[in-house]
């Protein structure tokens, strides 16, 4: 069979004086979408000659009788199953727009097929069944649709007909959407109830939806604007590659927004070095424009050699992105594995890609049900919000600053496994870092390595008062010691003696006593050194926060012996103290300690003897990469 | 190589008089290039599939661009010297049934020394090497999948980018424009990974490939349109001659024109703002049988 629908090519006379939109067209599965596919075809006499009368001789030797949505089953897989699995395109032209439709697969198996579509679209339309009404794909769709930033929505009340065309149902459906698409922050352009099959509401005002003064599903089309560059932004060019192809190193990218000149000054972030623009060069001719705007893709030079690479974002020097190594998104996933706090995976922001590592996870839900039991994983289709940790710093935005350069995608094991909306940059990270220009050690860290038979590393333990941190922590300082490597322990009570005197344990003070914990061990961590911090962090957030300050340098080793056997311990006479209330604020004898659940080692040290154990915290860091081969079986000896 | 003047010197006396560069008569941009914020939409289009080629680029290791001489993989390697500042950085493999019409081997020999190709001629396998049941000009279609598959193990190319549009045929609607072939070189269309905001899978697995799209989301009118736009030259098969057409090339023996009287690219683009004919109705391949078409794509065809 070869292409079924007329892909009516567009003179170009015509396509500069018509807006061209992209819609795509989604909802739950069998509520429609063929049908109203086929007919709008059929309406705006889209249609090869002769196709209709095909296709029913066709459908009249199956024995089957005619569908709409035979127009659309054009691959032998998809007639099989019935179903529509993977996004289509067609073209077709309403009065008004050239249209391309984008055809999303409505059951919920192909998800990631219902995104490729929808994340090219300018529009959509949500189409919802009058008989069965508002169902979780609905409301899964509606919430991507969100995600994906398509502002421009139509809902479609499909088949009116089964209902008798009765009002009531129809204003029950338009208040159901409503409210959820309004509390998404999405406004519908239009509620439209129609009969695809029968072809009310589609082309023309049916007599029997004679009570709807809205529009028509081709009027509503016709009011769809086209997604507009983001030339007002200020500019931001993702650095796609750096080319030396002869004398000329150009610098080569698409604006994602704003605009830029040659002569202008400009910031390449994340490391804040200012350059200015030399020239703006194309081929066959170097271009005489005099400014270049969001979507053209360039290439410049610049007036001084600066060492920049792919994954660097140009701004200009007054309204540069920001650059951290923590983000919190929005997020939707896509893969069968769950994502869980602690996953380690790769995040892309434009043409940079860093590993990373979730340090958190909130408000995981089915954005298809209407019950929001948060879980502690998102799975597959769920929604999400969670924290990052980057291994590299980048550039990056707000998604509501700037939508292009504040959206990023997760892959694992080098396939796309979502994606996602930044919703916050870490506090602590400087808007523009280029009043501070930090001084690098003068020595490579694979110099230090060398020496130490050890990369850098935060090790991080925490457990109850007692549990044996400290004892432990000693332990493993003196054998990486023996070996030659190069230890430094922080413990939390004695920072607290100086560097932290001044902060008490209300949980404000004891967050940052946590914050400034992880910067002094991630700053040894990064000369060379093993940092190992004894605290009893008991709050989760407060270790996350520490895990996304040492990004993927962190190794979290949970003390878990049980609450007893530490309070029969009571090595300092805390719990005694406390118990006799003579302590105020101390964990350990009430519920307070939250236990981690990623960590990365867990030990119980009643049942471990501290040799036994020092040993189970080498063979981890062998295996995560901290000790190199030597000094392990070093200290293995 | 750097042109010296936007606009080629057209119709030049070729090595075969039967050279054209297309429409030389239409003024370059009006607007001299001054264009204001708004792309038009052939700027929207060559911009993306700029992006799309540096992204490849950047992330494969051995890439080739996949000529087939058409109208379709000309405008193809214009992008790439757009993308990569006059040169096309990887080589250019024509996959060579023996059966293309003169006028094509012509346009190759000329213009891969012009355009400075890495040009790489690989032969495909005789017709009794190719799966006997499928349809006539099917099975000699498939003679190029096989040369494909010979010229992958050859050079162990990661990527290969090729000229294939949405709106030319309904198989190809379903295409990511970074799109996974298996080890025997199959496409997959029921486990496509997902794409999007122009992020593209790019990491297939040990010993399999990627296919690039950069045109997949032009239409024909678009590419003729581009092609009158850029002055990019194309094989005269595409202009009317005796009230036939090409508008579709492949191999001489099964593809055949269509009535047409359209001698220039201004009378294509009239032409197909009217036409319901579809582009490939003169490729005997694709009406054999239903599914002839699919079983090739699944196999590895474009």
């Amino acid at each position: 069979m070869n292409m079924i629908v007329a892909n009516r090519p567009v003179a170009p006379a015509a396509t500069s004086s018509r807006p061209l939109v992209r819609i795509v067209i989604v909802g739950h599965v069998d509520h429609g979408k063929s049908t109203l596919i086929g007919r709008l075809l059929h309406e705006t006499g889209s249609l090869p000659d002769g196709k209709f009368e095909t296709l029913k001789a066709v459908s009249e030797r199956r024995g089957m009788p005619f569908e709409w949505s035979f127009l659309l089953d054009s691959l032998q897989t998809e007639r099989d199953q019935g179903i529509t699995i993977d996004t289509t395109q067609i073209g077709f032209r309403t009065p008004h727009r050239d249209v391309v439709l984008i055809d999303a697969p409505g059951h919920a198996e192909f998800l990631r097929n219902m995104i490729t579509g929808a994340a090219q679209a300018d529009a959509a339309l949500l189409l919802i069944d009058a008989f069965e009404g508002v169902r979780d794909q609905t409301r899964r769709h509606g919430y991507l649709l969100h995600l994906l930033g398509v502002k421009q929505v139509a809902v479609i009340v499909n088949k009116m007909d089964r209902v008798g065309f009765d009002r009531q149902r129809f204003q029950a459906i338009s208040d159901e959407i409503s409210a959820h698409l309004t509390g998404l922050g999405v406004t519908p352009t239009a509620i439209i109830p129609i009969s695809a099959r029968e072809g009310d509401g589609v082309g023309a005002a049916s007599k029997r939806l004679g009570w709807h003064d809205g529009p028509t599903v081709i009027g509503a089309i016709d009011q769809f604007e086209p997604a507009r560059a983001l030339e007002q932004l200020p500019l931001r060019l993702p650095v796609q590659a750096i080319y030396k192809f002869d004398d000329r190193r150009i610098v080569a990218g698409r604006i994602e927004s704003g605009h830029l000149t040659s002569g202008d000054e400009i910031v390449i972030m994340p490391a804040g070095k200012i350059a200015k623009i030399r020239s703006v060069e194309s081929w066959p001719a170097t271009s005489l424009r005099e400014r270049h705007h969001a979507g053209h893709a360039v290439g410049i030079t610049l007036d001084r050699e600066l060492f920049l690479e792919r994954g660097d974002i140009i701004g200009h020097t007054n309204s540069a992105p920001r650059a951290t190594k923590r983000l919190r998104a929005r997020i939707f996933w896509l893969h069968d594995e769950p994502l869980t706090a602690g996953s380690a995976i790769l995040v892309r922001l434009g043409t940079k890609e860093s590993r990373a590592t979730v340090a958190a996870i909130d408000k995981a839900v089915d954005p298809g049900e209407l019950s929001n039991a948060a879980s502690a994983a998102i799975a597959r289709n769920h929604v999400g919000e969670i924290d990052i940790a980057l291994a590299q710093p980048v550039a990056v935005d707000i998604h509501t600053d700037n939508p292009h350069t504040g959206r990023l995608v997760i892959e694992v094991n080098g396939r796309i496994a979502g994606g996602g909306l930044v919703i916050g940059i870490d506090a602590a990270q400087r808007a523009t870092p280029i009043d501070i220009v930090p001084m690098e050690s003068a020595l490579q860290p694979e110099e230090r390595a060398a020496r130490y038979h050890h990369r850098g590393a935060v090790l991080w333990f925490t457990g109850l008062p007692g549990a044996g941190k400290s004892t432990l922590a000693r332990a493993l300082e003196r054998r990486l010691f023996q070996s030659g490597g190069s230890p430094v322990l922080l413990d939390g009570d004695t920072l607290r003696a100086g560097l932290n005197g001044d902060l008490g344990f209300s949980a404000k003070d004891r967050s940052e006593n946590i914050r400034r914990l992880a910067e002094v061990a991630v700053h040894l961590a990064r000369n060379g050194h093993i940092a190992i911090v004894a605290a009893v962090s008991p709050s989760t957030e407060d270790r996350a926060a520490a895990r996304r300050i040492a990004g993927d340098l962190f190794r979290e080793i949970y003390i878990a012996t049980p609450a007893e056997v530490c309070e029969s311990r009571d090595p300092k006479g805390h719990y005694a103290k406390a118990r006799a209330g003579n302590l105020s604020g101390f964990t350990g004898i009430g519920n307070d300690y939250e236990a981690p659940h990623a960590s990365e080692l867990t030990i119980d040290t009643s049942h471990r003897a501290i040799a036994e154990a020092t040993g189970d915290i080498t063979r981890m860091l062998s295996r995560t990469g901290v000790l190199l081969d030597t000094v392990a079986d070093l200290a293995a000896s | 190589m750097q042109r010296p003047s936007p606009v080629p010197p057209s119709r030049k006396p070729l090595s075969s008089p039967a050279l054209v560069s297309s429409n030389a008569q239409l003024a370059p941009d009006p607007d001299g290039g001054l264009a204001g914020p708004s792309m038009d939409r052939l700027d929207q289009l060559e911009a993306q599939s700029i992006y799309i080629f540096r992204e490849a680029f950047a992330r494969l290791k051995k890439l080739a661009l996949l000529w087939s001489l058409g109208k379709d993989s000309n405008v193809m390697i214009w992008l790439a010297r757009k993308a990569f500042f006059g040169r096309v950085p990887f080589p250019a493999l024509h996959v060579d049934t023996g059966k293309k019409f003169p006028e094509m081997y012509a346009f190759r020999d000329h213009y891969g020394k012009e355009w400075e190709l890495d040009l790489r001629i690989e032969p495909c396998p005789p017709i009794d090497a190719v799966d006997p049941t499928l349809p006539p000009a099917a099975r000699s279609a498939a003679r190029k999948t096989e040369g494909l598959k010979m010229a992958l193990a050859k050079y162990g190319f990661d990527g290969l980018i090729a000229g294939i549009r949405r709106d030319e045929e309904a198989t190809r609607a379903k295409e990511r424009v970074f799109s996974p072939r298996g080890l025997e070189g199959g496409w997959d269309v029921r486990d496509q990974p997902p794409e999007f905001w122009d992020h593209f899978n790019a990491s297939p697995p040990p010993g399999a490939h990627l296919r690039i799209h950069p045109i997949l989301h032009w239409t024909e009118a678009d590419i003729w349109a581009y092609t009158q736009r850029e002055n990019i030259p194309i094989i005269p098969l595409y202009l009317a001659k005796d009230g036939k057409r090409y508008r579709s090339l492949g191999d001489a023996d099964i593809t055949f024109p269509v009535e047409s009287n359209a001698a220039s690219i201004a009378e294509i683009l009239v032409e197909l703002a009217e036409t319901k004919v579809p582009e490939r109705s003169g490729r005997a391949l694709d009406h054999e049988t239903e599914d002839a078409f699919e079983r090739l794509r699944v196999a590895g065809y474009l």
